[in-house]
């Protein structure tokens, strides 16, 4: 199964912590770990939230936001997908994470990525059609 | 979540070949590390749901099959196993000319070429494999293949008790020998990759775990051997292949034939992964396998947003590249059906024509089914039939015998093409 793995780091202090050599070397460490174990199939880092927007659709009305989310408790800084064999798994690949290193507190939010057979009924003849339509735009636009 | 023994089995499932690979230097005896790892597991299975999973999982596991190793020689005086572990002390030294900067990986490297060795007979190299590298238990195995859990027992033992015979030693190979060993593990990569592709009904998730269980190998692999272009090439193929995995079959289960395949529901990570890793193959400069060539296959149709987009000149190249490596009518035949998309039915039928005799062909109804698709496309609708039906008395599944069978009746029922 196919997890996104994401990193959540104290919103609060998203432009305070410029993440250190330390910290991108123990980072590389994990990474490499889960590359040698056959795990990672891909992954960024995120810059702050000052440097994004949100584009909130509510009532009727679209409101662009732009960043900081200052509100935001917690705001994801990166992520994984990784392929592994049970939820299980995942997490005890997560508890390896050099996340915490002493420092403010860090999430770690593990998602199975969903099959075209978790959808089950919803995901009808047409939809399907219509997104066949889609990644063969997509691929012209690459093309 | 809750579950501890679940958690200790995720663990196991991360360390264990490691910790076999660690031990097995340490004893120099695959069956007696197995034994002390498995007892460590259990050990596992008993303090961690109680004392919590330690900082260190993988070190735990490790020190606590050490310390049942001294046991086991304090308690038995086991001779053998004592002299394998005063041998393993003079012999730790890292093997010469070894082909692996990285020591680490070195336990590993040794590990899996040995469960992987050739003396073995392929079936009982993979069993091996999934137990002692992927940490697959035996039931496992078995339900995966669909044989007895008895008879992958006696697979495994038998398999430990040929390398303990034969003497094989526990190390990276000499680079002069380092081809056919790795060779012969990249064959267990991908034997154990079909079984799990073969997979597609719904119940079949512990087959299809297969695949993903080869991939993982394959990418270990990779990390073992970087400069190896195969075991890249071998990765890029299974990635390309399973990212289809989803569209090969539709909402009854019936097969879906790559034209007709719903290219929005291939999976894009593994296509660029798969793309990636041929990437590397590629560049490293060498000359390229058939795993790596197969995989160029697969990245022309990966590529193509659409069937007919596909560069079927391409593909006709490297169908004669992979005809030279490794020669097979079968591979002619799938050049047979490039030809068709890139020069057009006259050419695809000389290059089928080509393989009518060969007896290996003889009862494949592919020959026919293919044969048949190009004489109808020629306009010569009776032969197509009659082509199509001898194709389907060949069928080896009734859902491939219908369908051959549908489309034989309904070249008869065209009129033939206009003379000229």
């Amino acid at each position: 199964m196919k997890v996104l793995v994401m990193i959540e780091g104290a919103g609060a202090d998203e432009e305070a912590i410029a993440p250190t050599t330390e910290m991108f070397e123990a980072m590389g460490r994990y990474n490499e770990e889960l590359v040698r174990a056959g795990v990672m199939l891909g992954g960024e880092g995120l810059l702050p939230s000052a440097r994004g927007a949100r584009v909130v659709f509510e009532g009727g009305t679209t409101t662009v936001v732009d960043g900081p989310f200052a509100e935001a408790k917690e705001l994801i800084a990166g992520y994984w997908i990784w392929e592994v064999s049970s939820l299980e798994e995942a997490v005890e690949w997560a508890k390896r994470c050099p996340a915490d290193a002493g420092g403010p507190r860090a999430v770690l939010e593990i998602r199975p990525i969903a099959t075209v057979e978790d959808f089950g009924d919803a995901y009808t003849p047409e939809v399907a059609a219509q997104e066949a339509r889609l990644a063969d735009e997509i691929a012209k636009q690459h093309g | 979540m809750t579950d501890p023994r679940r958690t200790v089995e995720a663990v196991w499932r991360i360390e264990s070949a490691q910790l076999v690979a660690s031990l097995t230097r340490l004893v120099r005896d695959v069956g007696l590390a197995e034994e002390l790892a498995q007892d460590a597991f259990v050990a596992a299975l008993e303090q961690w749901p109680r004392d919590g999973v330690p900082d260190r999982p993988g070190a735990w596991l490790l020190t606590t099959a050490r310390r049942r190793a001294v046991d086991l020689i304090r308690r038995e005086q086991n001779r053998d196993v004592k002299y394998q572990l005063t041998a393993a002390g003079v012999q730790d030294a890292a093997p010469a000319d070894s082909v692996v900067d990285d020591p680490v990986g070195d336990d590993l490297l040794s590990l899996v070429l040995l469960t992987c060795h050739p003396v073995l007979p392929r079936e009982s190299r993979v069993a091996l494999t999934l137990r002692l590298f992927c940490g697959m238990t035996t039931d496992e195995i078995a339900r995966a293949f669909l044989v007895p859990s008895a008879t992958v027992g006696q697979r495994i033992s038998r398999a430990k008790r040929t390398l303990a015979e034969a003497h094989v030693p526990f190390e990276v190979p000499q680079a002069d020998e380092l081809p056919g060993r790795l060779a012969s593990a990249l064959e267990v990569v991908y034997a154990l990759f079909t079984e799990g592709h073969a997979a597609t009904s719904g119940d079949d998730w512990v087959r299809r775990d297969l695949a993903g269980e080869a991939m993982r190998l394959g990418r270990v692999l990779t990390g073992l051997l970087p400069r190896e272009p195969e075991v890249h090439g071998l990765v890029a193929l299974m990635e390309l292949q399973a990212s289809r995995f989803d569209a090969r079959t539709d909402a009854t289960g019936a097969p879906v034939l790559l034209a007709d395949q719903d290219r929005s529901r291939w999976d894009r990570t593994l296509v660029m992964h798969g793309l990636a890793a041929l990437d590397r193959a590629t560049s490293l400069g060498r000359p390229l396998g058939p795993y790596t060539v197969q995989a160029a296959i697969a990245a022309c149709h990966s590529r193509a947003a659409r069937f007919e987009d596909t560069d079927w000149e391409a593909v006709v190249a490297l169908y004669d590249a992979l005809a030279q490596l490794a020669p097979s009518p079968v591979v002619d035949l799938n050049r047979a059906v490039a030809v068709l998309h890139a020069d057009g039915p006259a050419a695809a039928l000389e290059a089928v024509d080509a393989l009518r005799d060969d007896p290996r062909l003889a009862r494949y109804h592919l020959l026919g089914a293919v044969r048949g698709d190009v004489l109808q496309r020629l306009g010569r609708h009776a032969e197509a039939a009659e082509e199509l039906e001898r194709a389907a008395a060949l069928a080896p599944t009734p859902r491939e015998r219908r369908l051959l069978t549908e489309r034989a009746a309904a070249a008869a029922a065209r009129p033939a093409a206009p003379p000229g």
